[in-house]
């Protein structure tokens, strides 16, 4: 039995194929649409790349421009079919490319959904990353005179100033690093000395933040040193602070900010895979009606336009049965490998005879 | 004799009109832009209000709101005119309304020059207005509990942050004012009390700047008091050191933001001033063209167009007589004429009596 039967006459079809026509210029549109998506997410994800351990979530980005490109391509093609779809002689040339068409166009809708359920399966791995590249951001903060980890220093402040955080978890992890350069302290100074000693590792640990962590809300003049110190500054708790400093670490921040990206292209992504759904659909019913119109040798007449010939079940028995010659054709014979020694040693003979008769006689 | 006379024929005539059209478009679209422009630097002008005493002048950026919804107006009107033009019915209904659109866009043009003027002139106003409120800003930082002032640290944090400068002129001038509250000074620090009664005035002077001041481009953390003491830091000096902090004051970082603005903004009004001067020398050569058809009839028939129908010379010299004739029309004759209507005869002040008119009666 035909699944979803519609009867179509020559002015319907007409309707149909300038409504097709119109849509998948939109969809042409949407594609344009998610490649820019993708090349926006892949150049935030780019610019905090210093900040992150691996490189996984750019799968995102890269499908998404991968599939953006992909769908203008389709899509436009699948506007030229509509402009043909009504002429006798131009639509048949279509007929080959269209499975084709039909396929891809399939697979682009998977992929767009796939970058829908990547951008929250990969979270976990998007907070890893983070917290590794941070952890590592701020260890190597202190070394501006290294190649390679010059601008650390820089790339931490603008973050913290930028995403208004401190430190990876809170401001505390500062204290756990040493993040003033040697090159920077006086080794003369007994202070220096002693809390160098202190430490097991040998580091110059502070109760202190850079001063990319001030808040500038905060009423009173930025306290970055002895935060823990209540005696050393007037009017000051530290427990009870809370405007000083960003309280907010910055893997949460790159998570909120990474995240909030990524729901709010869902929603945009979900609706150019309804747009290319209802091409691939509308597409599909124009198709078969045109195909019944000609058929019949009657393009102005009615015909019949449906979107798989057979049922769901018989369609898929179908798909099947012929995926399983295909493997069957791809086969070897096992009775053609086999060769008698006989029949072996006559086509060699038989090839000698072919090179010999190939090769010039040497000149005496 | 006509003044820059030009020969139509119609291709010429519709091919005048639909360029017209065209630019008139154009000119619709630079309308809009202006109107965005002048309301975008509205907004920049209140965003910083606070920097600048609340005493900033919202003339020109009100100007250009004004002048960008006018322009949109008359350029439709115009395109619209274009539109027609070639249609003998609908031209004849515009042609009564040419002469004043035309003196009106005289006037607009006029308005034009004057706000790309005020553009440029005005920025002069701002730099003095900046001056000012900067130096108020410094001086009314530490206030965060005075109503109306709570805000004023965080916003001059920002500034700093966001434009990448330090003080009014140079981070010195903190050096000049006390920007810590006596809220969290401890009055009985020795230190603290020292330094409040070596002062005159009383004030808490520092050689030190607010966090905002700091340069994350600098290789070490930042130093931000005891700036002129080099011996309280190691390997510093104050005199050649120059990435610890922002080098450049906020009035010119302010100043070159805003002049650049400005100058932007004029240079667009300019080029619309351009635009308007061309369509109306079109609109005029289009309406002469059409008015000066041998026969009205006969679309394809040849005609002349011109800017003034007269020389430059004898044009003037008309439009002195009129402005003359309408002076002298203003005048009041001595003589009878003036009280040709009611005759009062004076009387001793106190009395009143009544004289009977052609329009009425009246009581002295």
């Amino acid at each position: 039995m035909v699944l979803l039967k519609m009867k179509f006459t020559q002015q319907k079809r007409v309707r149909l194929a300038q409504g097709l026509w119109l849509l998948s210029w939109l969809a042409v549109m949407c594609g344009a649409f998610i490649f820019c998506l993708g090349v926006y997410l892949k150049t935030e994800l780019l610019r905090r790349a210093e900040v992150m351990d691996n490189t996984e979530i750019h799968v995102v980005p890269n499908i998404l421009m991968m599939v953006g490109l992909a769908s203008i391509g389709t899509n436009w093609v699948a506007s030229r079919v509509c402009q043909d779809s009504l002429d006798a002689s131009r639509f048949p040339r279509w007929k080959v490319l269209l499975l084709a068409w039909f396929v891809v166009v399939a697979l682009l809708c998977c992929l767009l959904i796939a970058v829908v359920v990547l951008s929250y399966a990969l979270q976990g791995r998007l907070e890893e990353s983070l917290k590794v590249g941070l952890r590592n951001g701020i260890r190597f903060y202190k070394d501006t005179d290294v190649p390679g980890r010059c601008f650390q220093k820089e790339t931490i402040d603008r973050l913290q100033m930028e995403f208004r955080c401190c430190g990876n978890n809170n401001f505390k992890d500062w204290f756990e690093v040493q993040w003033v350069s040697n090159r920077y302290l006086d080794f003369t100074s007994k202070d220096v000395k002693d809390r160098i000693r202190s430490n097991i590792d040998g580091r110059y640990l502070l109760d202190s933040v850079p001063f990319s962590c001030c808040n500038p809300s905060s009423p009173r003049p930025c306290l970055q040193n002895q935060l823990t110190d209540n005696r050393a500054h007037h009017n000051y708790e530290f427990q009870s602070e809370e405007l000083n400093l960003y309280s907010r670490g910055c893997r949460q921040a790159l998570i909120d900010y990474y995240m909030g990206l990524m729901n709010s292209t869902g929603p945009g992504v979900l609706s150019v895979i309804l747009i290319q759904i209802s091409v691939l659909l509308s597409m599909r019913f124009l198709q078969t009606a045109v195909e019944g119109a000609m058929a019949l040798e009657n393009p102005e007449g009615d015909s019949e336009g449906y979107l798989l010939e057979k049922g769901l079940k018989e369609t898929f028995e179908d798909v099947r049965a012929n995926a399983l010659n295909m493997l069957k054709f791809g086969q070897v014979d096992p009775a053609d490998a086999e060769q008698s020694p006989e029949a072996e040693g006559a086509e060699k003979a038989a090839d000698d005879t072919t090179e010999k008769a190939a090769s010039p006689t040497p000149a005496s | 004799m006509p003044f820059m006379s030009v020969k139509f024929s119609l291709q010429k005539r519709v091919k005048l009109a639909q360029g017209l059209w065209m630019l008139y478009w154009v000119s619709v679209i630079m309308g809009i832009l202006v109107f965005s422009l002048g309301i975008f630097f509205k907004i920049e002008l209140r965003k910083r209000s606070e920097l600048m005493d609340n005493n900033e002048s919202h003339l020109v950026p009100n100007l250009l709101i004004l002048v960008g919804m006018l322009a949109c107006g008359a350029n439709a009107f115009g395109g619209k005119v274009c539109h027609d033009s070639l249609d003998p019915i609908k031209f004849a209904k515009w042609k009564p309304m040419l002469k004043p659109y035309l003196l009106m866009c005289c006037g607009f043009n006029v308005l034009l020059l004057m706000t790309a003027l005020l553009c440029f002139l005005m920025q002069f106003a701002v730099y003095l207005t900046l001056a000012e409120g900067l130096k108020n800003g410094i001086k009314f930082y530490k206030d965060t509990d005075t109503p109306g002032r709570c805000f004023m640290k965080r916003t001059l944090d920002m500034t700093q942050i966001e434009f990448r400068c330090c003080g009014n002129n140079n981070f010195r001038d903190w050096f000049e004012v006390q920007w810590i509250s006596n809220r969290y000074l401890d009055m009985s620090n020795d230190e603290v009390k020292d330094r409040v009664l070596s002062n005159v005035e009383g004030k808490y002077l520092m050689d030190s700047v607010p966090f905002s001041c700091c340069n994350p481009g600098s290789p070490r953390p930042c130093i931000q008091h005891h700036l002129t003491n080099n011996s309280a830091h190691y390997d510093y000096d104050h005199r050649i050191e120059e990435l610890n902090i922002w080098t450049r004051g906020c009035r010119e970082a302010l100043f070159s933001y805003y002049s650049s603005m400005m100058n932007s903004i004029g240079v667009l009004v300019i080029i619309t001033i351009l635009l308007e001067v061309g369509y109306m020398a079109g609109l005029k050569y289009l309406s002469t063209a059409l008015e000066t058809m041998a026969d009205p009839e006969n679309p394809e028939c040849e005609s002349e167009g011109w800017l003034l129908e007269k020389g430059v010379k004898e044009t003037f010299a008309e439009l002195l007589t009129k402005l003359k004739t309408l002076g002298k029309i203003n005048q009041v004759e001595e003589g009878g004429d003036a009280q040709e209507g009611l005759n009062i005869p004076l009387k001793p002040s106190g009395s009143q009596s009544e004289v009977r008119t052609e329009t009425g009666t009246i009581l002295l």
